[in-house]
């Protein structure tokens, strides 16, 4: 294509958007084509009619105690995650948590040879409270799924970079996988079907993560960051989470509601 | 990277964590205006506010001091708010910005001011404008004010969400695309 004939091919609609806000690598060559086309033209500027508009959008100034509440928050998030951060929750914790494992493990056991199995959880909520063993594991579980959430979100958060340094995450998520086995078998045994499901698209997720090389490029690591993303799995582990909770207090509630 | 921002991190770094108030009252206003450019309302934009300095706060270790703080604390806001958008429920996003309901009488035009025409014109701009927000796709939307509003290159919209530049631009023509067709009919001189 010759100079002349470069210079009076019509910008596309995207040309313009990129021209617009300055990201045209041909922008004098576009800026000389609005000069003489009046279709063009024409349609630059509707774009950017249409593109002044967007400008009513109106953010509201916070308030002059705004800087203060947030430290307040932040402070209060900084001294929840203490507790319950990562270096609490897989290192010095081990212990207790493979105690808690033990206890769910024996519970389990227990529940099983002195509660009859309930014919559907959903029969279970009815009567206002959950099965010796259910109750039980959904005690423990809820914790589980808050830690798989938080080393999912740490992973697909995690600042891109030419090489993925992810070994910290995978050794959390290591420590998850044996557990998630668990709970998932657990799960199916008291009739949580829809919990063993969860537990089960989260245990490939963990698996697959727990697998990987530890270095990975940004390539790979963009793979990894789509799969879980796709699967949702993130989100569908803290609806689980809360949904377990809510079941928790239910049945908290339960027994006092029953003795009023 | 701002001097003082480079002393605040260190001393956070070396465990001073009440250091890191100061990061947060420097930098929370930015954040929270990019917040609520992206969620819409001011409940989501300050949760994201939060959530956006408990992460910076964890991942501060990894952040080179080269960089400037504010466009790393931005990127983070950035993911923060895009997580939030691919979690809630799609009518949570309608409200328009700068509604009454949603951002304070104040921030809208007074009628007396504008004349009724003007006002109910932009009353109705808005709403649409609404709805052609409500009909981005987290990714689309977040690259859409990053690049309109904050002034943000492509390479670093693509940077801060994880993106090729291709496909950055790509997120943006779609989101121009939308905005278009709700607003060209109202726009048209």
């Amino acid at each position: 294509m010759t100079g002349r004939q470069k210079a009076m091919s019509h910008p596309t609609g995207d040309d313009l958007v990129l021209y617009h806000y300055g990201e045209a690598g041909d922008a004098e060559r576009i800026a000389s084509h609005l000069a003489t086309c009046g279709a063009c033209r024409a349609s630059y500027q509707q774009l950017q009619r249409t593109l002044t508009a967007v400008e009513t959008l109106v953010v509201p100034e916070p308030d002059e105690g705004f800087e203060s509440r947030m430290w307040q928050r932040v402070k209060r998030g900084l001294a929840l995650r203490t507790r319950h951060g990562w270096l609490a929750l897989f290192r010095p914790a081990r212990l207790a948590f493979a105690g808690a494992v033990a206890v769910l493990v024996i519970a389990a056991f227990l529940a099983g040879r002195n509660w009859p199995r309930p014919a559907t959880p959903t029969q279970a909520v009815a009567r206002g409270g959950e099965p010796g063993g259910a109750r039980v594991l959904l005690v423990a579980v809820v914790d589980h799924l808050e830690r798989s959430q938080r080393a999912l979100t740490e992973l697909v958060n995690a600042e891109p970079a030419a090489s993925m340094d992810i070994s910290a995450e995978q050794g959390w998520v290591r420590d998850l996988v044996p557990a998630n086995r668990l709970y998932r078998q657990t799960a199916s045994e008291v009739g949580e079907m829809g919990l063993a499901s969860l537990l089960d698209d989260l245990e490939r997720v963990l698996v697959e993560i727990a697998h990987s090389p530890s270095t990975l490029s940004s390539d790979e690591f963009d793979s990894i960051r789509q799969r879980i993303e796709s699967q949702g799995i993130i989100f569908k582990v803290r609806v689980l989470g809360s949904d377990v909770r809510e079941r928790q207090q239910a049945a908290a509630l339960g027994p006092a509601r029953r003795g009023a | 990277m701002d001097e003082s921002d480079a002393v605040v991190v260190a001393q956070v770094c070396a465990g001073d964590s009440d250091a890191f108030r100061v990061l947060v009252e420097r930098h929370s206003r930015m954040v929270f205006r990019l917040a609520y450019r992206l969620t819409g309302n001011q409940q989501d934009a300050e949760d994201v506010v939060q959530e956006t300095f408990l992460r910076a706060y964890r991942r501060l270790k990894r952040f080179e001091s080269r960089a400037s703080f504010g466009t790393w604390i931005h990127r983070i806001a950035a993911n923060c708010a895009m997580d939030l958008l691919r979690q809630r429920p799609r009518s949570h996003v309608l409200a328009p910005l700068g509604a009454p309901e949603t951002a304070g009488a104040a921030d809208t035009p007074d009628e007396g001011a504008i004349g009724p025409d003007r006002w109910a014109e932009s009353a109705e701009i808005r709403m649409k404008l609404g709805h052609a927000l409500d009909e981005l796709t987290p990714c689309e939307r977040t690259a859409f004010m990053l690049r309109h509003f904050e002034g943000r290159s492509l390479q670093e919209i693509g940077q801060a969400l994880g993106l090729r530049t291709s496909a950055t631009k790509h997120s943006i023509f779609r989101a121009v695309q939308k905005m278009r067709r709700a607003l060209e009919p109202l726009v048209t001189s």
